[in-house]
């Protein structure tokens, strides 16, 4: 290509290269170098650390807790939350009266912010005159506090975002099925094919493209995801629904320490490239693109 | 017709309907067919889109449900059964292949579905790939096929079966012009060599002329005319049929134009035929039945297309446009000139309910018409 080719390519590429560098890449640069400096505090400045802030995180307790509750919530959320669009976008499929009220029904909570989702939920939770505590105690069992007990924090966490995701997944599934031709179903109704044997032969195969989709999407916002932790527990109690992110945050914008919420983010954003680069090599051989 | 290498070892049968009506809710899309499609021969139902041929053929499948009627196979009563339990095979308008399969799972799909042993799978899928000329393909996807590949897998998928009745939903509407005229060759010859009953669905009148042993033509919902394609060609029994076949079709004009012209003198238009008629018949000539005469109608030229073996010559009579086939290697045609046919080319219809008239040719006529001799 001629010389002043590449100069006009350079120059309609430029506005976008800006943004991107300046919002994107230099802060996650700018993050990668700070995680090897110390935080800087009054009058003492910033000094390199070498891998100082990573050695401490080794002996973190509570770095190790919000990693294992990270991994507990994203081991939950991400496979019911996929399992569960499906399920309702399997059903919602089909012609029926009532039909949109449902598909609205299960696309409301995605329309809703997650820090109101939280409040709903926080309602629902709460002991004595919450709705779970309602239906328990009219069956004669005793009132349970499930935000605030240590055993159960992080289960009523991830249960908050299945509900918020799995509408919002439901979604594709539900495009997915549509694009499915009504005659590979009676092709395989000739043949003999049972509805679950189409499902598990033909459909699911078809919607794979999707399940990657929506796979990669739960598994970012599996980390992403903590607005209804800073409503519902704050991490607690003792620490019971501590997410990496909201570790982060706490670490950064709570106590200060910069520097070590940096190598925290650094941790992060290693395991989501980890995962994204990973389902899309292991899915790639089974995905069947149209 | 059982040959060596047919594979079954059941006989075609035949499936009978009898008033089956089909309602949806705006729309009546069969009203009271009763139509008997024997065994092991080749049936086209044939009528333009809207018709009610493919619901015809989706009840049959069991794809759909009758609102009336019953549906039987060999003696059979299936209008309860579900699709599989009809023993029938089906290919689509769109093939309807899986994607994500490759060519060998395709075919394979039903046998395994019914867990066919594997060993069977195999010896059958060698024989049908054999058949369909399909050995070199077995590990591509659909995608990776042409149309015709396509076409040819999805028929395979049917003859694997070994179902003895195979419908086909339009299955050539989707190839071009030189393959279509490949596969109706070779779908013919494979239903003859399986003695398979075929249903099969088109609204191209070649399609139902070159394979069809028995005709079936429909038209909003109800049944036309049903025959062999000589009997729908020469004494199609209604004006729509008389229409619908043909290349260009019948000329259907009213009587009345033609009788203005001296009724007395026409082929197979004597006073006893014109007596016993409606004042406003239609009277129908195929194109090619007509001739330059001496004497009969008189005609005004209008314009001639040249098409190479032969040329269509439309001339106007009276009020009316009709449209003669004629030797393109005839003279050039005056001005003005006289049209002559012989006496049982003439087809007459009731105006109002399009039925072939009673008294219509070609039955045998006895010196009711003026017989003009023609060159």
């Amino acid at each position: 290509m001629p010389r002043r080719h590449w100069i006009h390519a350079w120059l309609l590429l430029l506005p976008a290269f800006v943004f991107l560098i300046a919002f994107t890449h230099y802060p996650a640069v700018q993050t990668l170098i700070d995680s090897f400096w110390s935080t800087p505090r009054g009058r003492r400045p910033s000094v390199f650390v070498g891998a100082e802030n990573y050695t401490r995180m080794m002996a973190d307790p509570v770095f190790a807790k919000a990693m294992w509750n990270s991994a507990i919530y994203a081991a939950l959320t991400i496979p019911t939350s996929i399992v569960l669009s499906l399920a309702m976008a399997l059903f919602v499929q089909a012609r029926f009266r009532g039909v949109s009220l449902m598909r609205m029904a299960f696309f409301t909570p995605t329309v809703l912010p997650l820090i109101a989702v939280a409040n709903i939920w926080l309602f629902f939770y709460a002991p004595g005159f919450g709705l779970i505590d309602q239906i328990r105690m009219f069956f004669g069992f005793g009132s349970a506090n499930y935000v605030g007990q240590p055993a159960t924090a992080l289960y009523a966490v991830a249960a908050v975002t299945v509900w918020k995701e799995a509408g919002f997944f439901m979604i594709f599934y539900l495009a997915a099925l549509q694009t499915i031709p009504t005659s590979l179903r009676e092709a395989a109704a000739i043949e003999g094919c049972s509805r679950l044997t189409f499902f598990r032969r033909v459909t699911l195969p078809l919607i794979m493209p999707t399940t990657l989709f929506v796979s990669v999407n739960a598994t970012i916002n599996a980390f992403r995801l903590v607005d209804h932790v800073f409503v519902m527990t704050r991490g607690g109690p003792d620490n019971a629904s501590m997410l990496l992110l909201y570790y982060i945050f706490e670490n950064g914008f709570r106590y200060w320490d910069t520097a070590y919420a940096a190598a925290l983010t650094m941790v992060l954003v290693a395991i989501l490239t980890l995962v994204g680069i990973g389902q899309f090599f292991a899915a790639d051989r089974r995905v069947h693109y149209r | 017709m059982m040959t060596a290498d047919t594979p079954f070892s059941r006989s075609a049968p035949a499936i009978d309907c009898a008033a089956l009506t089909r309602r949806f809710a705006t729309a009546t899309a069969l009203d009271q067919v009763d139509v008997a499609l024997p065994a092991g021969q080749f049936s086209v139902l044939l009528g333009p889109s809207g018709c009610g041929k493919s619901t015809l053929l989706r009840l049959i499948a069991g794809l759909d449900w009758p609102t009336e009627g019953r549906i039987r196979i060999g003696g059979r009563d299936v209008s309860g059964l579900p699709p599989v339990d009809r023993d029938l095979s089906m290919v689509f308008q769109s093939y309807a292949l899986f994607p994500h399969l490759d060519v060998a799972q395709n075919i394979l799909f039903g046998l395994s579905v019914r867990r066919v042993s594997k060993a069977d799978q195999a010896s059958r899928l060698d024989r049908v790939a054999r058949m369909m000329g399909l050995e070199s393909l077995l590990k591509r996807k659909p995608n990776e096929l042409s149309g015709g590949q396509q076409q040819r897998v999805a028929l395979a998928r049917a003859v694997i079966s070994e179902r003895p009745i195979c419908l086909m939903d339009e299955p050539l509407s989707n190839l071009d012009a030189k393959l279509r005229a490949e596969m109706r060759v070779e779908l013919r010859e494979i239903q003859q060599r399986l003695g398979l009953t075929v249903v099969y669905v088109t609204h191209d009148q070649v399609e139902a002329m070159t394979m069809a042993d028995r005709i079936v033509v429909m038209n909003a919902g109800r049944i036309e005319q049903v025959g062999t394609p000589r009997e729908i060609y020469a004494t199609p029994a209604s004006a729509f049929v008389a229409r619908f076949i043909g290349t260009p079709p019948m000329n259907l004009v009213p009587l009345s134009d033609l009788s203005a012209a001296g009724a007395a003198t026409l082929p197979g238009l004597g006073p006893r035929v014109v007596s016993g008629l409606a004042p406003d018949a239609l009277a129908g000539l195929r194109p090619e039945d007509m001739t330059v005469g001496a004497n009969g109608l008189p005609v005004r030229f209008v314009s001639e297309e040249y098409l190479g073996a032969d040329r269509l010559v439309t001339v106007r009579a009276g009020a009316s446009t009709l449209i003669l086939r004629l030797a393109a290697a005839a003279d050039a045609l005056p001005e003005s000139f006289h049209l002559t046919w012989p006496a049982g080319a003439l087809h007459l219809f009731d105006a109002a309910s399009g039925r072939r008239h009673s008294g219509s040719t070609p039955e045998p006529v006895q010196g009711e018409g003026s017989y003009v001799a023609t060159s």
